[in-house]
This record gives structure tokens, sequence and C-alpha cells, in this order.
């Protein structure tokens, strides 16, 4: 389990050109698998534009309270990444006169941005469709201060997004760090009892699984139900709906491929579950990410890859959502994970 | 040539049979595909059965491919290896079972 993210140890993964390298090279690079690019030309995909928006995607910074190992954003406790009040100003301003239904905040862990509660007190005002906030769960839990985020999540109808990877203490435990599973069943119990991922309530409590390893998520429509029976039965746990994401290879979660040995492996599964109709509802194309800087980016993956959009606008003091439609989508081999068997992304599969 | 019988990256060529007949080789793949859908026995299920039998057979792609797939599937450790001793149960239990012929033997052979 790491306990520092990979900026701190100074590994060389932390330079993210290093990484875009890595995933050129080699298997790619001899021709032994396609690149993403002659992949989707393949079916007349490529290029992948950005149809009209409808998620718009906040990074409020990288600091967590975790460092799990598979997180494609390199978060922890030592990472000081944190959005301003001042890009927060920039960005209600945007939401104001956005045609997305979605606002989705993510991090790092949101929570920990000085400002998050004020942001999300502001943002709740415009009336949004869909509100998200990806929290871990454990942060609830990992200081008096945010012990009632559960009723602040309810008051502004936030939409919780949770990650748990699995059903079980020791898979989870491993994945994200030694007592994480506790923490997180005592906080969704917590969110149960407000009212959250209850049967009849609008109080919305969805989970994100992503596989604790080298290896693929199955069917999320299967994994749903082993959840919902395992975490009912054992903890008396209730929630709406699973999210299942794949891995992307980028990042911690590439470091721990190319370290295991199992990189090579990984990029012959994501390439031979490749699926066409993935692609067509890949969320880029749907999507935009604003990172904590105020930079915009087709998708948290390609901002912590630091492959800014391909649009004359490049920032959210400038943003135009007219002119950033219809702009070719920047893509590498890590665009794979997205698009294996029925697809990757933040809302889950695609296809 | 290679030196080892066994090469893990030859499993990724698994199709490649069909190269030298297509015809029995799509057969096999198509039958291969219909069994592990998901059924009277949930897929899940399928892939325990197809990871014990695995470790039976002692097929080194199989096992690779199976333990991959119970993963994939949320299946634990323990729901694996409790698979696996159902199969060395009845691997040992059919070597012993075959005692008793053993033992049928000796007794019309002895005095």
């Amino acid at each position: 389990m790491a306990t520092k993210s990979l900026h701190k140890r100074e590994s060389e993964l932390a330079n993210t050109q290093r990484q875009l390298q890595i995933l050129s090279n080699g298997i790619f690079l001899n021709g032994e698998l396609p690149t993403f690019k002659d992949k989707i030309a393949e079916t007349n995909q490529f290029p992948l534009k950005a149809k009209k928006l409808e998620v718009l995607q906040i990074n409020v910074g990288y600091m967590c309270n975790q460092v799990c190992e598979h997180c494609h954003v390199d978060a922890g406790p030592d990472r000081k990444e944190i959005m301003t009040r001042e890009t927060m100003q920039q960005c209600l301003e945007v939401i104001k006169n956005t045609g997305a239904h979605t606002l989705d905040l993510t991090g790092g862990a949101p929570e920990m941005n000085p400002n998050f509660k004020w942001f999300v007190e502001e943002a709740s005002k415009v009336g949004i469709k869909d509100f998200i906030v990806r929290s871990n769960l454990t942060i609830i839990k990992a200081n008096k201060k945010y012990n009632d985020l559960p009723d602040f999540f309810k008051k502004h109808n936030v939409h919780v997004v949770s990650s748990m990877p699995h059903w079980t203490r020791g898979k989870t435990d491993k994945q994200r760090g030694d007592g994480v599973f506790d923490k997180s069943i005592e906080a969704l119990k917590d969110l149960n009892v407000v009212g959250y991922g209850m049967p009849d309530s609008e109080l919305r409590l969805d989970l994100v699984y992503n596989p604790s390893g080298a290896f693929l998520p199955s069917d999320q429509a299967g994994m749903e139900k082993d959840f919902k029976k395992a975490l009912l039965e054992d903890f008396n746990i209730q929630f709406h709906n699973l999210f299942a994401i794949t891995n992307l290879p980028i990042s911690r979660f590439l470091d721990y491929l190319i370290a295991s040995e199992n990189y090579e492996d990984y990029m012959y599964n994501l390439v031979e579950a490749y699926n066409p109709a993935a692609v067509a509802n890949v969320m880029c194309t749907n999507t935009l990410s604003v990172s904590w800087d105020g930079f915009l980016y087709d998708c948290d993956f390609n901002q912590m890859l630091e492959l800014p959009v391909n649009s004359k606008i490049k920032h959210i003091s400038d943003y135009n959502e007219e002119l950033l439609e219809g702009r070719n989508i920047v893509i590498s081999q890590h665009c794979y994970g997205c698009t294996a068997g029925a697809g990757s992304s933040c809302q889950g599969t695609v296809a | 040539m290679q030196k080892t019988y066994y090469d893990p990256s030859d499993l990724r060529k698994f199709g490649n049979i069909t190269e030298w007949n297509e015809e029995l080789g799509n057969k096999f793949f198509e039958y291969y595909g219909k069994v592990f859908e998901e059924g009277a026995l949930t897929a899940r299920e399928k892939a325990l059965i197809a990871l014990a039998v695995s470790h039976t057979e002692q097929c080194p792609y199989c096992i690779d491919a199976y333990t991959k797939d119970t993963l994939q599937r949320g299946v634990t450790k323990e729901e694996m290896m409790e698979a696996i001793h159902v199969g060395a149960a009845i691997k040992s239990g059919a070597t012993l079972v075959h005692g008793v012929q053993m033992m049928n033997k000796v007794n019309k052979l002895e005095m």
C-alpha cells in the first residue's frame, strides 16, 4: 500500500510526458497492438468530436485523506493543488449559464478544499438538474468537522457518488488502505440514516466499483446485484446504483501495472475488449473537465496526463460552450480503458 | 522452437486454432461461448466450476484465464480456494474409490 503520492516520491511516473511515452512505445510502437487512433479509424470514428455538453466536471483539488493504490489523480494528503475561491467564482459564472444537466465535483477528496461548503451552497442555488459530489466516504469519518456532511449533502440535494471497491474488508483495504472498509461502512450507514440510498428516496446514493487489480470489471448489473445483496445482508446498508469503472493505465495504476509486470497483459485485455459501440458514447464527447487551476480538459484522465482541450478556449475564465462544441478530442492509448467491454465512464458503463 | 512446453502469451493465440480448420474451430468457439452464457446457472457459478476443473485438468492456460475471470466477477479468494478443494476432493475421491476395486481383487485372489 502506497503512503505517498508519485509526486512526493519523485517517481519517474510523476512526469506525465513519461507516462505518455510509455503508452506510445513498446507494443504500440512495434505494431503488436494498434494505437487507439488506428483502432477507432477502423470504424470511421476518428477524430472523436465533442457533442453538446451534458456534464461539467470540476476537480476542486488533488488533496485527499487516502492514498489509493490505483488512483489516477495521484491524490493524497501530500498534494497541495487546491482550487481557489477566485477560480470557484469563475466556475460559478459558467454553472449559471451552462446547458449541461449535470454538475460533478471531484478531487482528491473535494470536501478537503476549505471553500468546498461555500462552493456547494452557491452552486446548488443555480438549480442544476443533477448535482454530484464524489465522496470517498472515509472523509465523513476522518475528522469531526466532516461528520455533518450527510446532513449538508441532504440540505443541498446533492447526489452522492462514492467509491467502494468490494463488499469485503480484505479487498477494500488492500486497494484503499487499512481501516478504509470499516470507515466506509460507518459512513454509508450515516448516509442511509438521513435518507440517502433508501429505495424510494430522492436522495441519490450511488457506488463506484473499480477492480482491485490488473483485471477488468465484469457486468455492471451483475456486480450491482452482488453488492446490494452483500451490503444489505451483512450491514443493512442500501444504495441505488453501482457504476463499474475500468482502471485506466495512467498515474499510480500505471505504476502498479509496470511494477507488477502486468502492463502488457492489461493493455492486451483492453484492446481485445475494445467495443466500437462504447466509442459512440464515450464520456469525453459530452463532458468537460475543469482542473483545480481552471484549465479545461476532455476528461479527468486527460487532465491528469496534462493533455488540454484542443480549442482556443483553454481556461474557465474564457469559457464558451459553443466554441468548445465540435472540438477534436485529444486521445492516446489510455482511452482504450473507456471503450473496453460495455465501456466505462464516471457514470459507469456506456454501451 | 520455444524452450518450454508452455508460454503464457500462447493463451492470447488460442483463437488461431481456427486458421487450420475454420469450420471446426468456429463451431468449438461458438459452443464454448454459449456454454458460459447466463443460464440455469449464473455466469459467476460457471466461472467457479471452470476454475475448479482448470485445476483438476492441470491446464495452466485455463488457470490463468479463470483466475482472472473469477476476480473480474468479484469472486473472493476464499470462494476460489473452496472451489479448488471441491475439484481436489473429487480427484482424490476418484483415486481412493478405486481402492474398493483393489480390495475386491485382493479378496478374490487371496485364499
